[in-house]
């Protein structure tokens, strides 16, 4: 039902699938995300949309192949589809006329950090960007992030292609220029966002993350998500994704993220026998 | 087809001990998620159904929330008619395979049996659990249903108990059902909350395809509130009318220090990986469920039984229950309670947990507990559990599970207007319709009660169906009359 119409390989192990979901597509905002099943004994995984297309009724979604779920997606081709696709989950981004936006997007983030930036400069925001991975392998829509920002910064942090730098150094940089930043979005791993977060508050520039915990229904029924922000526990699934990334426990939130390190290898390694892959 | 039993004079009827239900052995399925209670065998059946005095004014049907016609359909059965009794039971209560498993029948239909009053009363959900497992062994074409002349499109959002009783009645009725469900699988708290071992999920699907062989659509994957709202189902999408059965599926936590560490559960994540996913299967299943060695199980409810009998069963080493009040204000049913300690579930009485400690990996070590005393009444008519001061003392445990209750979802209210709630996030409706204070919306189960059984929320799908008709049909009007929302509110 919910049918694979295009894949494309951004790099080696970070793969894009448009997917048929209809009502998810009529819907669905910049920063809200899906819940996905790929098979009917698979887990419920959420994911940013990338991108959506009303008319055709598909949404795009990026990911890494980290996990023994996304491995399996990463095999996935058009005419193939998934059990099922949840949503559109979580609050979209608050839109408005700020001004001066700054944009971070780090690997697989620069995927939803694009509809942001997009939505922001079509609300008449002046768009600067910056997105950055690990190498230049990793790094993907450097155009179309171009044609959306008034301004791009491009990094590796091995220096493979054109700045060599994490994320952080070239928005510090910004920030100490004395250019008026009304308010960033790093979009990320939490590390990155963590660090990102660290940058900009000396600032005082507010600064929104989209946090990505383990989640099950996605609806603010199990409360796996939970992490605290400002002091209080909070629903990454309904209170968020975005939060105020200055008020964020990132340690609770990088400790919930590791919840099972063990099953997880176990599910790949079994994933792996299964699919003779080696590695 | 069995044999009809000997007609009894009454005082030999009497004679008859209430028969018991098969269990697996509590040593042997505490590591297994098989179905606890086994079933009656036929003639244990025949014998239990004979105890029925077919009363002319009988008590039970008043103690049913769906008013199952008890004695007509123990009738059938003893007579040996099971096509009868299928058909009496049914007209009745669109899942009795469900009820007959987890109904309270000691608190309602039971409680009011006449043989009850000298003697054990009838076992009345084991003969409708015979009854209906019968059918699901020996299936027969769903009935014919003609669509109604004033036919109406109506929304049921959730497909648990509620919902599905409602859509179920509305088909009979002969309108035009969708059901919305936000999960991958119809069934609701039936699918994700109640364990295999008490209500196997075989059952559900088969109640459920029961319920879609009426003509009812099942939309799953579908968040009302989210992918479509209340008002574009009444607005844009042409429904007639909405029922709202979505439960009450938010968790609660205690909001002591340390409910964050890695290893806390709300009882609904964990009965969900467990029950929904199928964490107990993993890695067949993709989902993981953190398995302990020592679990706390805060609450003693329902839900806090099958979560501890859950742990036990994925391989835990301990499990045990903490509750702030004492044996006698526990609210789970006594059979699971029974069950429960069977099977080796540690309870700890009179004891509150105040804070979670950890390690530096962000991990459970354990829960600093504060042993209680009752003093007074509370609002609830219940003892008041007081701290004894001093008495803290540490617990060592690796998972904890908060089993607090759960409250109404707020998703479903999104673009709602009109629909009054109350101060605990429950919906205002009428108790005897389910009207809400917004036209064409009505509403049952929990998310009117908040958690209860599910056989009330049967109950409130049902009347909820019949207003529902009467509104499609002309006879009311779809909103609701002045004053009724504050007498469902008082």
């Amino acid at each position: 039902m919910y049918e694979i119409v295009l894949r494309e390989d951004l790099a080696p192990v970070t793969k894009l699938l448009e997917v048929r979901a209809p009502g998810v597509a009529s819907k669905g905002r910049a920063g809200q995300f899906v819940i996905v099943r790929i098979h009917p004994e698979g887990e419920r995984v959420p994911l940013t949309i990338a991108d959506y297309d009303r008319e055709r009724g598909t949404i795009t979604l990026v990911f890494q192949e980290v996990g023994k779920t996304t491995m399996h997606m990463g095999t996935m081709q058009p005419g193939d589809c998934f059990a099922s696709v949840t949503g559109p989950l979580g609050r979209p981004t608050e839109i408005e006329s700020y001004g001066t936006v700054l944009c971070v997007g780090g690997g697989v983030g620069i995927a939803p950090i694009y509809p942001i930036a997009r939505d922001l400069r079509a609300a008449g925001n002046t768009v600067i960007s910056i997105i950055g991975a690990r190498n230049k392998e990793l790094l993907f829509w450097e155009d179309k992030m171009r044609t959306v920002s008034d301004e791009l910064i491009v990094c590796t942090d091995d220096g493979s292609y054109a700045r060599k730098a994490l994320v952080t150094i070239p928005m510090k940089e910004l920030l100490e220029s004395g250019r008026s930043i009304d308010q960033i979005w790093a979009i990320g791993p939490a590390i990155m966002m963590k660090f990102c977060a660290l940058t900009t508050r000396p600032f005082g520039v507010p600064t929104i993350v989209s946090l990505n915990s383990i989640m099950v229904d996605g609806t603010g029924m199990c409360g796996a998500c939970r992490v605290e922000v400002g002091g209080q526990t909070r629903f990454v699934c309904v209170d968020g994704p975005e939060f105020d990334g200055h008020q964020v426990d990132w340690d609770q939130l990088l400790a919930r993220q590791r919840i099972y390190p063990e099953q997880e290898k176990l599910a790949i390694e079994k994933w792996k026998s299964e699919h003779q892959l080696c590695g | 087809m069995s044999e009809p039993t000997q007609p009894l004079p009454k005082h030999e009827r009497m004679q008859i001990p209430r028969q018991g239900m098969p269990t697996q052995d509590a040593q042997a399925r505490a590591r297994n998620f098989n179905e606890v209670a086994l079933g009656y065998p036929e003639e244990t059946a025949m014998l239990e159904a004979g105890r029925c005095l077919q009363c002319k004014r009988p008590k039970c049907i008043e103690g049913c929330p769906v008013n199952v016609n008890i004695p007509a359909f123990i009738g059938y059965l003893r007579e040996g008619d099971l096509p009868g009794a299928v058909h009496s039971l049914k007209g009745d209560n669109n899942l009795p395979a469900i009820c007959g498993r987890v109904c309270p029948q000691e608190t309602q239909c039971e409680v009011l049996c006449v043989v009850g009053k000298k003697h054990e009363p009838v076992a009345i959900g084991r003969l409708e659990r015979y009854v209906a497992d019968w059918d699901l062994a020996h299936p027969s074409p769903p009935p014919a249903v003609t669509p109604s002349a004033q036919q109406g499109r109506v929304a049921v959002i959730g497909s648990g108990p509620a919902g599905l009783t409602c859509a179920g009645d509305l088909a009979r009725f002969g309108h035009q059902v969708t059901i919305f469900e936000s999960l991958h699988a119809p069934g609701g708290v039936l699918i994700y909350g109640i364990p295999e071992f008490r209500l196997p999920k075989q059952i559900v699907h088969a109640e459920v395809n029961y319920v879609r062989s009426l003509g009812v659509e099942v939309r799953l994957d579908t968040v009302i509130g989210k992918t479509y709202t209340l008002n574009e189902l009444l607005n844009e999408q042409g429904y007639d009318a909405v029922f709202l059965g979505t439960g009450a599926g938010l968790p609660m936590f205690m909001h002591i220090p340390g409910e964050n560490y890695n290893g806390v559960y709300s009882a609904n994540e964990f009965l969900t990986r467990v029950n929904l996913m199928k964490a107990y299967l993993f890695p067949d299943w993709d989902t993981p469920v953190k398995i302990g060695r020592r679990v706390a199980v805060v609450g003693a409810g329902n839900v806090a039984m099958d979560a501890s009998r859950c742990s036990l069963r994925l391989g835990a080493e301990e499990v045990h229950i903490v509750y702030r009040r004492s044996r006698d204000e526990v609210p789970a049913r006594a059979e699971e309670v029974h069950h429960a300690e069977e099977e080796g579930i540690i309870f700890d009485f009179l004891t509150n947990p105040i804070e979670i400690y950890g390690d530096d990996k962000g991990w459970v070590r354990g829960m600093r507990c504060i042993r209680m005393e009752l003093g007074e009444p509370d609002a609830s008519g219940r003892r008041r559990p007081v701290p004894i001061s001093g008495s803290e003392f540490d617990m060592e445990v690796d998972i904890v599970v908060m089993a607090l209750g759960t409250q109404p979802n707020p998703l479903v209210f999104s673009d709602s207007g009109g629909l009054e709630r109350t101060r605990h996030g429950t919906v205002v409706a009428d108790e005897t319709t389910g009207k809400t204070t917004k036209d064409w919306v009505w509403a049952g189960g929990d998310i009117v009660t908040g958690a209860a059984t599910v056989i009330s929320a049967m109950g409130a799908g049902k009347r909820a169906a019949a207003d529902i008709d009467r509104f499609l049909r002309g006879e009311t009007a779809p909103v609701v009359a002045e004053g009724q929302a504050a007498t469902a509110a008082g």
